[in-house]
Order: C-alpha cells, then structure tokens, then sequence
C-alpha cells in the first residue's frame, strides 16, 4: 500500500517529464496498434475466404484465360455443388484513383456461392433478369452515392471502351469482414461485347469457382480437376479460395514484411527513450534510494520501487495509446475503405498494445531497477552533497 | 555535563582498517582504529575534511564494511553480519541524521517518521501512536502533513531525527546534523538531542566540525589522518 503511495507518487513528481513520456509511449503503442490492424485488414481476404470454395485459374498465371468450356465438366465432379466464372472486368470509374474490385461473373451461380453477399429477394430478381444490372457493396454504394436504379458507367481497361450499368442491388455482408466494396455484373453482357470486337478473346473465363460439399473434398476434388485438364491447351490449377487469396497477398509480402518491422521498431524506440528517462529519473533518486536502503529496506523494496514507476508511466501510455486507436481507427478506415475493407481494432491487437507498453515499461525499468537495487549506500548518500 | 561511569559497552571497535582503492593507488582511510563508547554516550567525533569521521560513522551503523577488525554494536558482531542480515539489523537498532535530512520528498511529515515502522511488524494504530509520539517530541505534531518542501532547514531536521528515534533504535548515529542549518536551528536541533540523550538515554554518536555542537557532547574525540586521538575533555 505504503510502496503503491510512493511509486504514485514519484510518477507524478515531475509532471513534464512523466506526461511526456505517458504521451511518447501512448503515440508508440498508437501506431503499432494501427500498423498492426492494418496488417490485419490485409489479410483480412485470405481470413474471410470460405473453406468450401475452391477456384480453379490457369496454371500458367492468373493472366490467361481459360475456355468458358470447361464449366460443365467440372460441374459433373463428384463433390461440385455449383460452378461460377468470371473475369477480373479492371473497370476505371471517372479516375484511377476510385479502385475497387470490379468483375463480370454468372450471376445466378455466383450469388448461390455467395451467400454472404445478401440482397432482398426483389433486388436478386432484378438484377438477374437485367443484362445490364450490376450489384454493388453497401461501403461502394455510399463512397459514391450509388442507389438502385443508378446508371454507372464504368471505362475499360482490359476491355476497351465506356460500359454502361444500371445498378440493380446493394449487398450487404452477412459477416463483420465481409467485403462490402465489390462490384459485379453479367458475365454474358461482356462476352457478348467482345465477340464483336475482339472474337479472339471471346467464349474465355478468368477463374471458376466450385462450391464443395464438404470443405474436406478440397484436395480430392482439385487434383481432380486439375487431371481432367491435364495435357490440354489450357492446363488449370484448383486451389482453396484461401489459397488463392493468399497468392494475392503475398505479391505484396515485402510490403506486409516492412509495415511489421515499422511497428515494431516504433517500440523499440520508444523503448530507447523511456529507458533513458528512468535512468535519469532514477540517477537523481539516488540518494533517495540509499536512504530507504540505510532505513533498512532492502533492494527489492527499492527495485520495486523504481520498477513499479516505470510500468505506471508505461502502462498509462499504454491505456492512452488504446484509448486513442478507437477514434484514429475509425478515421483512418474511412480513409482507406477503398483499399482495406474493414479496419478495426480487435480485443487481440488491444491485448498486444498494452503487452507492448508493458514491455516497454519493463525493459526501460530494468537498468535503473538493478542500478537502485544494488547501489552501495555509502556511495550512494555521497551523492546528496 | 558530569561524566559518570561506564556501565556498560555498547559499541566496541577493534582494529578497525579500511583503505579506498584510487586507481592502482590504495588510499588508507582508517588504520588499526580500537575504541568503545559507553551506553548512553553522547560522543563527539571531529577532525579535519576527509579524515575518515564519514567513513567510520557508517561503519558503525552498518552501512558500510570495514576492511579489517570487528565492529561490535549491541553484542552483535555487525562486521560479520550479511548484506541482509545487515539491513535488518540497521531497521531495529540505529537512528540516521544526515547532514541534508534525507527526507522523501514526496512524503509528508507523518509519512517519512511512519517509513521505517512499516519494516516492522506494528499495526496501523501502533504505528500512528509511535508517529505521534515522535513528532510530539521533536514538537512538530502540527506540521505532520506538511511536505518536506513545505518545511524550514530546521524543521526538516526534527522530522528526520523523529525519524530516527521512532523505532526506539539503540543507537543515534548523526553526521554533521547541523552542517546545512543557521545557528538558531543548529541550537534548536542539538537541544534536541541533548534532551532525547539526557531524558531517554540515548546513545548518540555525531560526527560534527562545529565546536559549539561538540560542546554538547559529553565526550569529543579527534579522528586524524586515519588514526583516533582519545584527547577530548
Ligand atoms: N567511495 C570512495 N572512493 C574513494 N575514496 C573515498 C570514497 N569514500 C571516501 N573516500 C575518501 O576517504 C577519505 C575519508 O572520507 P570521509 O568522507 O570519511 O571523510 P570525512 O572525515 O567525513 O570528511 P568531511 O569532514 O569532509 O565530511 C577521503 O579522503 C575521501 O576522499
Ligand atoms: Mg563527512
């Protein structure tokens, strides 16, 4: 109790000092929370993906296509519930600055893989009996003040010219990392166009995807597929959502790789700089310490001492720093909403902010701890003078 | 400020060396020191700067090791006592007055005279009338919740020797207590210890550079170049 009074205390004794180390390690704890849940919002894709779903691309890259063909003989797999396909559709809506995913797919199959996406039952009908009807998330209909019945016209890339859409359903997702920034339409819609123009390219897909009927048939069912099209011009290559997912990710690994090592290098400077500011604090208590010491405390009760002030300045970062990632949280995902579809800080990344101003405080506490605890007195009161 | 007649021991020192190491330099401080201070002595140790009278002070009390001889306080052989033991043994049996006071800072008054109880086994009542008693005779009941910033030089003093008597300790050890305090407050805190002396038989031992302090003791001793001088009166 007494020990609590005293290292209280202490902390408060010079307030500059100790608000300005609570705010540097609250600032620290901060961005290796936020860095942290970005991170996390990266890989959120690969966490949301669905275990039951598989996608089969070609297996030279994800840049070539493969035959529109292929749909039925997959579906007669043993184990395939429902095939869907698509194409990457890589619209510009006015800017390139607008990204967001954008595909022409199978509706009616795609919406049957998709059960997170949810629309209304007149929104689904309206959408599949439109050729030109596209479906949009919730987050990408409020980033652009889309509402049913909007016409969008999307400029393309891969497939030249203006596309014209009207939109005909919002969805919203049924799980809290669903991606609500999505855009789809008719896959026919595109072929159609293309026949004319480039008949070359017609009749081919990007990817397929295959609903399982237990996510147990993963492996059996994607060697399958794979052997079906072996030797053939287009060679595929099934692999979980997840996997595929992750394939995406991993392009930008290096990236991933520095944004970690930011956040923790973050705290290890912060580390530096509060262990600097204990070893001062505690080099002008010396004498302090010595005379608990000549009282007859011994050198635990010193190094809890100057221990306990340590973690209490850190630790009150800490709760700061946490307090903090809400608000900037919020403001940083509305921000980034176009390119990390949700960000949030989740009780994992709070768990780990108040670990890490807990090590900070520990690790800046230890020097000046041993330093308290095993002073000689003698030398110690020598220095009051 | 008759000397009366030695009943009894209570420190005894024999052969006492010790030598600082400066560099490859070995500095003796202390050379082959014996002497005994009565119960119940007030003892004056003076000498010139950096003669040793620190050095020795704190080996008496247990805050410092002595190179060689044995330091015997109490009948307890405190030269081969362990760092612990030793730390133990200065809660129970010395009283420390510094020459700065040595007060903590973020305490109060009551809190800094309550700081050496708490190593003891007393309850929280206990301790406050042990508190009270000891601020009441240094008379500073009614600066008990004053911070030692709030407090004058001489006041500081009282707090630190209530301080130090609080735990009925068997020895008083002060060094230079009135080093850092103008001439009234100097008077004011050797009554002091005059008086803790005379009316409750303490034994004190102070190191002093100040002839007028030493004039209060019943015994002065000269500690130069490392070697004691039992002259005094
Ligand atoms: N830790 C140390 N290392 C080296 N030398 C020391 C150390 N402590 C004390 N000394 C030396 O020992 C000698 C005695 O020191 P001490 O403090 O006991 O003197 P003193 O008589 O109390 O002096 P003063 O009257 O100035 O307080 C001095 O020469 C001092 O420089
Ligand atoms: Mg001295």
């Amino acid at each position: 109790m007494f020990m609590l009074k005293l290292i209280f205390r202490n902390a408060m004794r010079h307030k500059l000092r100790s608000s300005l180390t609570v705010v540097g390690v609250a600032i620290a704890v901060l961005a290796f929370g936020l860095l942290r849940t970005l991170v996390a919002a990266w890989y959120l894709g690969v966490e949301s993906s669905s275990a039951s779903r598989l996608v089969t691309r070609n297996a030279i890259s994800l840049v070539f296509l493969l035959p529109a063909s292929y749909q039925e003989k997959i579906r007669q797999v043993p184990g395939v519930t429902a095939v869907s396909y698509g194409n990457w559709f890589g619209g510009v809506y006015i800017d390139e600055k607008n990204f967001f995913p954008n595909f022409a797919v199978e509706p009616k199959t795609y919406l049957e893989l998709y059960p997170e996406f949810v629309l209304t039952p007149e929104e689904r009908k309206a959408f599949l009996v439109d050729r030109k009807g596209c479906v949009v998330g919730r987050k990408l209909s409020e980033r652009f003040g889309w509402n049913r019945g909007d016409a969008v016209t999307l400029r393309g890339t891969i497939f030249p010219g203006d596309w014209e859409f009207v939109v005909r359903g919002v969805y919203d997702g049924s799980q809290r990392t669903t991606d609500e920034t999505q855009f789809f339409f008719h896959w026919d819609y595109l072929n159609e166009s293309v026949r004319k123009t480039t008949p070359r390219r017609a009749d081919q897909v990007g990817f397929y995807i295959l609903g399982l009927a237990s996510p147990d048939l993963a492996a059996e069912v994607s060697l399958f597929v794979d052997g079906m099209f072996k030797n053939s011009l287009a060679e595929t290559l099934t692999e979980t959502e997840r996997a595929f997912q992750m394939s995406f990710v991993s392009m930008t690994e290096a990236i991933i790789v520095a944004i970690r090592l930011v956040s923790y290098v973050v705290i290890v400077i912060i580390m530096v700089v509060a262990a600097n500011t204990m070893a001062m604090t505690a080099r002008e208590r010396i004498a302090e310490y010595a005379t608990m010491k000549t009282l007859g405390f011994g050198g635990w009760h010193v190094a809890g001492v100057v221990f306990g002030e340590s973690l209490v300045l850190a630790m009150a970062g800490g709760c700061l720093g946490v307090a903090l990632s809400f608000p900037a949280a919020q403001g940083i995902g509305r921000t980034l909403s176009q390119f990390v579809p949700v960000f949030r800080i989740t009780a994992e990344t709070i768990y780990l902010d108040l670990l890490a101003a807990f090590v900070v405080g520990a690790v800046a506490g230890v020097f000046p701890t041993w330093r308290g605890a095993t002073i000689n007195i003698a030398d110690g009161l020598r220095r009051i003078a | 400020m008759t000397q009366q007649p030695c009943r009894q021991n209570i420190v005894s020192v024999q052969d006492l060396s010790k030598s600082y190491q400066r560099g490859a330099q070995t500095v003796p401080v202390l050379e082959n020191i014996t002497f005994e201070i009565c119960e119940g002595e007030f003892l004056a140790l003076m000498g010139p700067s950096g003669s040793g009278k620190s050095t020795l002070l704190n080996i008496l009390a247990g805050i410092d090791k002595a190179d060689s001889g044995t330091v015997t306080v109490g009948g307890v052989d405190i030269s081969s006592l362990s760092e612990t033991d030793l730390a133990q043994w200065r809660a129970v049996n010395v009283g420390f007055i510094f020459q700065f006071y040595n007060l903590m800072p973020v305490l109060t008054a009551y809190e800094n005279v309550e700081l050496p109880l708490l190593l003891t086994g007393l309850s929280r009542r206990e301790r406050r009338e042990h508190v009270e008693t000891a601020l009441a005779v240094v008379n500073l009941q009614d600066r008990m919740d004053h911070y030692p910033s709030q407090l004058s030089g001489g006041q500081q003093q009282r707090v630190a020797i209530a301080r130090a008597v609080v735990t009925d300790p068997t020895i008083l050890v002060a060094d230079e207590p009135t080093g850092d305090l103008d001439r009234v407050s100097a008077e004011d805190v050797l009554g002091l210890m005059g008086r803790l002396n005379r009316e409750f038989g303490k034994t004190i031992i102070m190191v002093t550079h100040d002839p007028r302090a030493a004039e209060r003791a019943h015994l002065v001793r000269h500690l130069e170049k490392g070697v004691m001088s039992d002259s005094g009166r």
